[in-house]
């Protein structure tokens, strides 16, 4: 059945491609071997036949031949079909061939490996193998990607279940996105909150539930200078450093705080230990944080950041 | 094909009744046979096996695809075969390929995927043929036309502060030298001296890290780039012992073993970072955003470490000791503050 269907398509792409102007249904009826006499029984077959050729790329295109016509007739024209010609050096080729691979098992590999055959087939040797000693992946875990990317592409709003950080309840929330982001290994979705009317990030991974395509294609217009981008950028890095903390910190100890630190130098007052200054902007991440060295950090100032570790850390305790 | 469609031999398909049209069986095989006439076209001659092994089937598979397209007939106006072509000898050659001598253009996703991966390359610290992906994305933008558009929507950004380190690590790999370094173990909150016989270099999940041989260790090791404190290239050459075996990246990088030790943590609503960070075996919702989770680990001094951070908003379940631990280093702690 499968094999039939196949040779069925191929000639009418064949078919569709090499007429050089629209053929209406029943001459297509003529030239493609396969389909069922009844006429009502071709035409059922044949709308599901342009349906999935569509689905495929293919340009088949409808209209008349002359403005006299009054039935329509179908083509594909051979520019909007073909694949415009693309030549490859050696070193171009290999980029491609390891940027195939990013994809490996994530969302789009698929499209990857689909490309990749076309691009083999314009004739460019690009293989899907290694560059030596490098091996690139993205992962798409996130179940909200797949109806994210298709959301951006096709721009079109979405509605999403989403639980901010820290929030024990799930949130209805209507967005009009603009970008998928990922930074540093996590997926981000930014654009305009359609309830508060401002931008907003969401990280996917706190996105529970379906995600709802809710209006249809191009109804999302991206303002230009969107800076999709900085906005994730700016939601993860928070805040720039504006405060100054004092910590004392033991002998070989507190390597992550030394690096950042603006100022490290011996605490005159006991041996063994440092005084390390260092940056710091929001009391709540920056007091977990430290609270995570236990006995080997201790804040000096000021006191807003030294209570919030002692806090942290008789929650532990208890 | 639908049931309602079915001509004698049209066998029913319920489940594709009211679907709309997708990906089958016989249109992913049409897209292969649209490719194989213009692949060996660009290529004049190419053996069965070869071409075989590009379009990942087997000889007997491609032979029958290759009949299929011998066997294409059009009937009107006259009756004619559009396709030629033999493969005597194992060798293919298409004399007649008609308008299918040229592949298809590439659809959106087809086109997204291969210029958000390059773009994403062109972010992989130490990858240096930054001159070859600027050619390749102008070249694929080009032949994408408007389909290449959308892969503006996806961004990746990769972490670029071990651009150094990386730089240096692909130079000890091209020369085959051994690496000696300091590394942060931020679990641990120490440094640790350690000469490294490199194997690759990794862009996982935004980070870039060096795999490699650890001497210290005496296995295979993953040492994330951005938490080298300092490295050198060493004149001793490496020698990756032939037992060491990569990690397969496709199954994930960090996989727990069957002697790691289980730990059980509660975690409030404001905890919940915990299950995306680190992977857990298993998460159950407590309700109120609550949550408890499970994880493997062989080491279990960074969970004490967490819990301090987590403070009210974590507790650790089990193993019993590990939950005494973390009191002791609170108490330790807060000593230093009465």
């Amino acid at each position: 059945m499968s094999r039939r269907k196949t040779e069925r398509l191929l000639s009418l792409v064949v078919c569709l491609l090499s007429a050089g102007k629209y053929l209406t249904a029943s001459q297509i009826r003529q030239a493609v071997p396969g389909y069922p006499e009844s006429f009502d029984a071709f035409k059922r077959m044949f709308e599901r036949d342009k349906d999935e050729l569509r689905e495929l790329g293919i340009p088949l295109e409808t209209g008349v031949a002359a403005a006299a016509d009054t039935e329509p007739g179908y083509r594909i024209p051979r520019q909007a079909y073909v694949l415009p010609e693309i030549r490859l050096e050696p070193d171009e080729a290999a980029v491609l061939g390891l940027a195939a691979r990013v994809w490996r098992r994530a969302e789009l590999a698929g499209a990857a490996a689909g490309a990749l055959l076309k691009l083999r087939a314009a004739g460019i040797d690009a293989e899907e193998t290694t560059q030596p000693g490098i091996e690139p992946r993205l992962q798409t875990g996130e179940a909200a990607f797949g109806p994210l990317w298709e959301a951006v592409r096709d721009r079109r709003p979405v509605s999403f279940g989403y639980r901010a950080a820290g929030r024990s309840s799930l949130q209805e929330r209507r967005l009009e996105p603009w970008g998928v982001v990922n930074r540093h290994g996590r997926w981000y979705v930014a654009g305009l909150d359609a309830d508060r009317g401002q931008t907003r990030v969401f990280r996917l991974s706190r996105i529970e539930g379906p995600v709802s395509l809710c209006g249809p294609a191009g109804t999302v217009t991206v303002p230009p200078g969107a800076g999709v981008r900085d906005l994730v950028r700016e939601w993860d890095t928070g805040p720039r450093a504006r405060r100054s903390a004092v910590l004392r910190v033991r002998h070989g100890a507190g390597y992550g705080l030394r690096r950042g630190a603006s100022a490290v130098g011996p605490d005159p007052r006991r041996a063994g230990w440092d005084l390390v200054e260092v940056p710091f902007s929001d009391v709540g991440w920056h007091s977990e944080h430290l609270a995570s060295f236990g006995s080997d950090v201790v804040v000096i100032e000021p006191a807003d950041l030294r209570d919030a570790v002692i806090r942290r850390l008789k929650g532990a305790l208890a | 094909m639908t049931a309602a469609g079915g001509g004698p031999g049209a066998a029913p398909d319920p489940a594709r009744r009211g679907a709309p049209p997708r990906v089958t069986p016989a249109t992913d095989r049409l897209q292969r046979l649209l490719a194989l006439v213009p692949y060996v076209v660009s290529r004049k001659v190419v053996g069965l096996a070869d071409t075989a092994a590009a379009f990942g089937v087997s000889e007997r598979e491609l032979v029958d695809d290759l009949n299929l397209l011998w066997c294409v007939e059009l009937r009107a106006p006259d009756p004619y075969c559009p396709i030629d072509l033999s493969y005597e000898g194992g060798e293919i050659v298409v004399s007649e390929a008609e308008s299918i001598d040229r592949p298809l253009r590439l659809g959106v996703d087809e086109a997204s995927a291969l210029l958000v991966a390059l773009r994403m390359l062109a972010e992989v610290p130490g990858l240096e043929d930054r001159s070859a992906l600027s050619r390749t994305i102008a070249k694929l933008e080009a032949a994408a036309g408007t389909a290449g558009a959308a892969a503006a929507q996806v961004t990746v950004q990769v972490d670029d502060r071990a651009r150094s380190a990386a730089a240096q690590v692909r130079d000890a790999l091209e020369r085959g030298r051994r690496l000696r370094m300091s590394y942060y173990v931020p679990g641990r909150d120490e440094a640790t001296e350690r000469d490294v016989d490199p194997m690759r270099l990794l862009v996982v999940e935004g980070r870039t890290y060096l795999e490699g041989w650890c001497l210290r260790a005496e296995a295979v090791r993953l040492f994330r780039l951005d938490r080298v404190l300092d490295l050198a290239v060493l004149d001793e050459p490496a020698s990756v012992p032939a037992r060491a075996q990569p990690r397969d990246v496709d199954q994930g990088l960090f996989r727990p073993s069957a002697d790691d030790v289980r730990v059980d943590l509660e975690l409030s609503a404001a905890g919940r970072w915990v299950a995306e960070y680190y992977p857990c075996e298993r998460v159950e919702e407590l309700g109120d955003g609550r949550l408890r989770v499970g994880l493997r680990t062989p080491d279990t001094r960074w969970v004490r470490r967490l819990a301090l951070r987590l403070g009210e908003d974590g507790r650790v379940i089990s193993p019993a000791e590990l939950a005494a631990s973390v009191r002791e280093d609170a108490a330790a702690a807060l000593s230093q503050y009465a």
